[in-house]
Parts: structure tokens; C-alpha cells; sequence
């Protein structure tokens, strides 16, 4: 299903075979021709950054949480979604999908409570800086880790027979059942995790270890394990976006460079310990990313329509040639320096990190 | 001793290097080595003394190669008459350039909102690069030829030889002027913003301006040391701008030690040998090189060279009783132990996951002549038991090791009380 072309188009952030059906679709838009293949365009654009943006989200929310626990952010959080890959690839080869789903997510979560353990809580007392050193050399030792275990090409690890198929169609475009069941289950866990900080008791207790550590170690509760179990719950959120992505996108060692920066980017932009905030801004870069990238316009285009000319000669001229599509991958970073320098409590955060 | 005096034996490695390696393998290995060097040292001026830490150092060298490569392109074309030894310079004034206005947006916050922003730079950067082809020459990169315009003194740049002489003289010249900076009042200012920038800020001194001040300096130093990369490599790709080799000059600098003026020395130097020399004998070289990075920032957040200064200091004092040296001697040997049993399995896991995408001569796990069977248990029983043998050991001795390092480093500092006071 997936092929070489597809790992470029799943860097950039997009879902795949969509580029020239929509390019197509986009110049009958713009023509005016067809009102019924804009809309089209619009709709399987709009859902296709749902599902990335929920996808996206799925990983920032642990993230998120482990940012401000920690005040700093986690580099390998994207190796715990790629390990999540590569992890139900192998049991789904022994034991199917289904069990995968559940098994995968509770291992590479085990796993991340152990890195909490014996080597975090280590480096914290140096200060921030070994800590994100520490993520940072972390992320680097999986990709390698992976590359030892699974090897360095892309492993086949597929979508279950079962929820292979077309959803709906859309005017002309298929909407596959898989990312129906990936937009679920991502809506699923945004229920789970809003039940769970909100209304239990856990959750409170999680809620005052983040925001107030020493006052909820007075009344008695253990900060030290209320923090490994956030770190392991956050790297098993990340490995249940990998088991649901890696079918959908490539799993191979790539994967967490391709994703790692952009969930900066959410969280960041979002606010430090912001759920709400890292929820808005997943589909908001989700969106822009899909949109974006299907769109084939560029700034001369605009500026010819609009009756100008721009330069031809000049210093700035390819300026004017670049596509939206070929932007696209710069604007998610381009949001991220901006909010860092103009508010880096980011969008809906209480604090700095 | 007279700073003359000190520089003296930096002058000597640096001029007989090529003598004792003369071997054009080696000679390539040293100029790398060389430029590795001038960047971890300028990447140290914001880690170690200002306390910065950088995930975008690369932008500043990258684009400083950008520049020279472009000017060695016009004086090969004629179009400019500037000897090539002091196209580095130009290297340096554009990575200046870019520290001026990138710095002017990263350096208004300092720890971990720094290195986020230098992050998103970095990924923006490297994502702005392919945009423009004509100025970044695209996938392929643009290449150039160093043999460009007419020969000074003779000076043509032909051989590798006379390219590691260039490399050597920026580096001593950009080394001493880095090592004088510590001692300037922007060195002292920039480890007290490092420290306590509230109390640098009551004294006068704006901490955002002295961060942004060695920031361009930095930067400065950086564009030097791409422009070399880009004279001996006569290549300049999208890649040397990227996140990764950000993450690499970070990676070696760290592990050679941010506190000491020599650590990202120790640092470069062991980096280009683990990625030039290791990685023509293993393909592990990368996670052997991460182990060591994670290892020290775990046990050794001093790096490489704080284990030399802290022997030297206990030589000097005379501290080195033979209750150290006998567990210091165990522990090495039980370290030794547990490594040979992690490397082995490592390197067996490594051509049993790989298979036939080796070249011939890493297919097979040898021995000098010893060939060992990666598919038999008795391998993966020896890599076990050497490994959790040398753990035990070393759990085991660790204990006495402290109790023998406390005593031995006691004296050291009553020694060196002795001495200042």
C-alpha cells in the first residue's frame, strides 16, 4: 500500500495517494467549474487533518504531561512511538493485531517507567540541562536500538484484514475504514485522559504532583512515583500512536526523526501542560499541514491574480515561485520560533519552562 | 609560565601530527579533525561558558560553508582575486551575520526556552534550505574547487597537505583568540549570566545583551570552521545546516567535557574517530557512540576531561594510594569485561538483523582470524556472561571504589588548600 513516496509525503505530515486527485480537484475549484469538486476537496482535506491532527494529539498529550512534570521536554517522546511500532509489528506477527493493540502500548510504557527510574530521576538532581541531554542521547540510542533489533529497512507491518477497506466515498474519494478507526480511537483516549485527570481520584492526585510537588508531598502522597507513573503512562500513550500508525503511515527508523519535532511544536506552541492547548494546536498544525500541502499555489500566482506582476530577475525571485505545498513544511517551526519569541507561555499555558 | 610558553605545545602537536600520520588517509582524518575541533570550541563558548544549550550550532558553520564555497566559486571563475587562505574569514563574517539576526531572536530567553527556539530554527532552516536551489544548489549540494585563482607563496591547495596546514593556522589563531576571550571582561560577564543572571543584571550588566554578544562571537568561530569544512570537503549540502549535524557537534562537545577549555578538544577529536575510523569496522558505531554520550551524562557530567583533570590532580598531590590503584585497576577490568560482553552481542545482533546489506568484509564476525559462528548459543552465552559478570563486579567493588576515591580526593583538596592558601 505504501510505497517509497510515501515516506517523503508522511515527513511532510500528509496522508498519502491524495496529492494529484486533489490537485486536479483544486484546479476545477479555482476554475469555478465544478462547485461539487471543491467542496470535495475540502471535505477529504478537512478529514485527512483530523486524523493526522488526532494522531498527532495522541502523542503530544503524554508529552504534554511530561513537560510539565519534568519543565522540560521529553527528546525521545517520538522513539516511544516508534518502538510502539515496531513492538506490535512483532506481536501482531505472533498474536494478531487485536492483542498488539493492547499488549504493545502496556510494554513500551513499562519500559519508559523503568527509564524514569533508573535514569532520569538521576540526572534531575544536575539541573535541566543534563535532563535534556539526557532525552536527547535517549532518542538518539533507540534509533539505533530499532535499527539492531528490526534492521534499517522498513518492516511490512499491516493494516488488519478486517479494517481494511472503504469507509465511505466521498463524491469520487475513498475514506478508508482505517482512518475512521484511527480518529476513534484517538477520540477514545482524549475521553479516557479527560475522565481520568478530571473526575479520579488519580487524577487529582497527578494534577497537584504536576502544579504543586511539594505541598502533595507533605500531604503524604509519593511525587517521585506519581512521576514515573506519568512518564510510563505518557510513553504508552505515545506506543498506542505508534501500533495505530505504524500500519498507517511506514514503520521504519525514520519515523520518530519525521514526527519528533513536530509534537515540539504542539506542545510548545500549545502551553507548558496544556491539554486543551496541545489539543487545538494538533489540529490546527494537522490542518495546516494537509491543506497546505495540497494546495499548489504560490505567491506570484496570488500576486498575478490579484493584477501585479512580481519581479523576474531579481534577488527575490524565487521568493515568488515557491508553492504553498513547498512552504509546508516550514510552518509548523516558523509557529513555533514565533511563539517562542513573542509568548513563550504559548497558546494556553500558565507558565514558562 | 608565559602564555607563549603554553602555547607552545598546542604549536607542536598540531605541526607534527602530519609528520608522525603522513599517510593521505590520516591527513584527511586530521583536517576533520581540525574543523571538528574549531566547532565544538565555538559550540563551548555558549555550552560551557555561557550555559546556552544549542540545538542549532550547525546553522552558524553551515552557512558560513554556504559563503566560502560560493566565494571560492567566484575566485575560480575570476571574478574575485582573494587568496584562498583567508576565505575562511569570509565564512566567519557570514556565520557573524546570522548570529546577528537569529541570536537577536534566541538570545532574549536563556535555558530551555534558548534551546527550544534554536531547535525550531534549526528545523526551519534546514526545511527553508531546499526551497531555494539556486542558492543551496538543491538535493546534490554545490561543489567547488579549491585549486582557485592564483597560487600566494606559492600556495596552491592542491595536496591535503598544505589543507591541513590551513586548517591548523585558523584553528590556533581562532583557539588562542577563544582561550583570550575567557579572560576578557564579556568571558567573566558571560559565566556570571551563565550562573546567576538575576545578580549579573544588578551589577549592569545586561544578560540578554552579553548572551547575545557571545552568541555572534560564537557564531563568528562557527562560519570560520564551515568554511574550512567547505575547503577540504569542496562540497557543501543541505546537510550541513541540518538538525543532525547540530546534534553532532552537541554530542562531542558534551562528551569531551563543557567545563574545561580543552574538554570539546578531547570531544571532536573522539567523535571523528568514532564516526571516520569505528565506522569502517562496525555498523554499530553510531549506538556505541550514543552509550558513551548517555553513560557520561548519567555518571561523568564533567566529560572525557574531567577524568584527566582530576588524575592529574591526584598525581600531583601525590594522592594515588595503592588501595585506589588496586580498585581503580578492578573496576576497569570489570568494565572491560561487561563491554567485551556488550560488544560482541551487540555486533552479533548487529549482522544476524543487517544480514547480506553488509559489504563482505563486515559480514562476518571475525576475530583477527578466529571466525565465531553468530548463529551458534555458545556466543550469545559468553556475551551474557561476560556482561552480567562485569555488572556484578562492578556493582560490587563500587562501593570500596568511593570509599578509597573520598579518601584519595580529601587529600587533594588539603594539598591544593595548601598551596592557594
Amino acid at each position: 500500500m505504501l510505497s517509497g513516496a510515501a515516506v517523503a509525503a508522511c515527513k511532510a505530515g500528509i496522508l498519502t495517494e491524495k496529492r494529484e486527485s486533489h490537485s486536479i480537484a483544486l484546479l476545477f475549484g479555482w476554475a469555478g467549474t465544478a462547485a461539487a469538486a471543491h467542496m470535495e476537496f475540502t471535505l477529504i482535506t478537512f478529514l485527512n487533518g483530523l486524523a493526522y491532527g488526532f494522531l498527532l494529539f495522541m502523542l503530544s498529550s503524554g508529552l504534554t504531561l511530561i513537560y510539565s512534570m519534568m519543565g522540560v521536554p521529553n527528546f525521545a517522546h517520538a522513539s516511544f512511538y516508534m518502538l510502539g511500532a515496531y513492538v506490535a509489528y512483532s506481536i501482531a506477527g505472533l498474536l494478531g493485531f487485536w492483542p498488539a493493540l493492547l499488549v504493545a502500548p502496556l510494554l513500551v510504557g513499562a519500559a519508559g517507567a523503568a527509564i524514569e527510574h533508573y535514569g532520569l530521576r538521576r540526572v534531575h538532581r544536575y539541573g535541566h540541562v543534563p535532563e535534556l541531554l539526557f532525552t536527547f542521547g535517549l532518542s538518539y540510542l533507540v534509533v539505533e536500538l530499532v535499527q539492531l533489533v528490526w534492521g534499517r529497512a522498513p518492516v511490512p507491518y499491516r493494516i488488519p484484514p478486517e479494517l481494511d477497506g472503504t469507509l465511505f466515498v466521498l463524491y469520487t474519494t475513498a475514506f478508508p475504514v482505517y482512518r475512521g478507526f484511527m480518529l476513534l480511537v484517538a477520540a477514545l483516549m482524549l475521553l479516557a485522559i479527560w475522565l481520568l485527570l478530571r473526575h479520579t481520584r488519580i487524577g487529582l492526585t497527578i494534577q497537584a504532583a504536576l502544579t504543586h510537588p511539594q505541598m502533595a508531598e507533605a500531604l503524604g502522597h509519593n511525587v517521585p512515583r506519581v512521576f514515573m507513573l506519568v512518564f510510563g503512562g505518557g510513553c504508552a500513550l505515545a506506543a498506542l500512536a505508534g501500533v495505530i500508525g505504524g500500519n498507517a503511515f511506514v514503520t521504519e527508523p525514520g519515523m520518530a526523526a519525521s514526527v519528533g519535532s513536530i509534537i515540539f511544536v504542539v506542545v510548545v506552541v500549545g502551553g507548558l501542560g496544556s491539554l486543551a492547548g496541545a489539543f487545538i494546536v494538533s489540529l490546527l498544525i494537522g490542518m495546516m499541514q494537509t491543506f497546505a500541502v495540497a494546495i499548489d499555489q504560490s505567491l506570484g500566482a496570488l500576486l498575478a491574480a490579484l493584477g501585479w506582476s512580481p519581479p523576474s530577475g531579481t534577488a527575490l525571485a524565487p521568493l515568488f515561485h515557491l508553492t504553498l505545498a513547498q512552504v509546508a513544511p516550514m510552518l509548523p517551526y516558523l509557529l513555533l520560533v514565533v511563539t517562542l519569541v513573542l509568548r513563550p507561555k504559548g497558546l494556553l499555558g500558565r507558565r514558562e519552562g | 609560565m608565559t602564555p607563549m610558553l603554553r602555547l607552545l605545545p598546542w604549536v607542536a602537536v598540531l605541526a607534527l601530527a602530519p609528520l608522525v600520520f603522513p599517510q593521505s588517509g590520516a591527513l584527511s582524518l586530521l583536517s576533520q579533525m581540525g574543523t571538528m575541533i574549531l566547532l565544538c570550541l565555538s559550540m563551548n563558548l555558549l555550552l560551557g561558558e555561557g550555559g546556552m544549550l544549542s540545538f542549532g550550532h550547525a546553522i552558524y558553520s553551515g552557512l558560513g560553508a554556504f559563503g566560502v564555497i560560493h566565494l571560492m566559486n567566484q575566485v575560480g571563475a575570476g571574478a574575485l582575486a582573494v587568496p584562498i587562505t583567508l576565505l575562511p574569514l569570509a565564512g566567519g563574517l557570514v556565520g557573524a551575520l546570522c548570529g546577528v539576526l537569529f541570536g537577536y531572536l534566541t538570545t532574549r530567553r536563556a535555558g530551555t526556552t534558548f534551546s527550544m527556539i534554536t531547535l525550531g530554527l534549526v528545523e526551519l532552516v534546514s526545511a527553508a534550505v531546499p526551497m531555494f536551489p539556486e542558492l543551496f544548489g538543491g538535493e546534490g549540494g554545490i561543489a567547488g574547487n579549491r585549486v582557485a585563482g592564483e597560487p600566494v607563496l606559492g600556495i596552491t591547495y592542491g595536496p591535503q597537505v598544505e589543507v591541513y596546514a590551513l586548517i591548523a593556522g585558523w584553528l590556533l589563531v581562532c583557539g588562542v583568540a577563544m582561550a583570550a576571550l575567557r579572560a576578557t571582561p564579556l568571558g567573566l560577564m558571560l559565566n556570571a549570566v551563565r550562573d546567576n543572571p538575576e545578580r549579573a543584571a544588578f551589577v549592569g550588566y545586561d544578560p540578554q545583551r552579553v548572551r547575545y554578544l557571545a552568541l555572534i562571537l560564537s557564531a563568528f568561530f562557527a562560519g570560520i570552521g564551515g568554511g574550512l569544512a567547505a575547503i577540504n570537503f569542496e562540497i557543501v549540502t543541505g546537510e550541513y545546516v541540518g538538525a543532525a549535524r547540530s546534534g553532532a557537534i552537541l554530542l562531542f562537545t558534551f562528551i569531551g567535557g563543557g567545563a574545561y577549555f580543552y574538554g570539546p578538544i578531547i570531544g571532536a577529536v573522539v567523535g571523528v574517530l568514532f564516526s571516520s575510523l569505528l565506522s569502517a569496522y562496525t555498523p554499530a558505531w553510531q549506538f556505541y557512540l550514543g552509550l558513551l554520550f548517555i553513560a557520561i551524562v548519567l555518571w561523568l557530567p564533567g566529560g572525557l576531561a574531567q577524568v584527566l583533570d582530576h588524575l592529574a590532580r591526584v598525581l600531583r598531590a601525590r594522592a594515588l594510594a595503592p588501595a585506589l590503584a588496586r580498585c581503580c585497576a578492578r573496576q576497569a577490568a570489570a568494565g572491560l569485561a561487561a563491554l567485551a560482553g556488550l560488544v560482541l552481542g551487540v555486533e552479533a545482533l548487529y549482522r544476524l538483523s543487517l544480514g547480506n546489506l553488509l559489504g563482505a568484509s563486515q559480514a562476518s564476525l571475525a576475530l583477527g582470524k578466529w571466525v565465531i559462528d553468530i548463529h551458534g548459543v555458545a556466543l550469545w552465552l559468553v556475551a551474557a556472561l561476560l556482561l552480567a559478570g562485569g555488572i556484578a563486579l562492578l556493582a560490587r567493588g563500587r562501593l570500596a571504589w568511593r570509599a578509597a576515591w573520598r579518601t584519595a580526593w580529601a587529600r587533594v583538596e588539603a594539598f591544593e588548600g595548601r598551596r592557594h592558601g
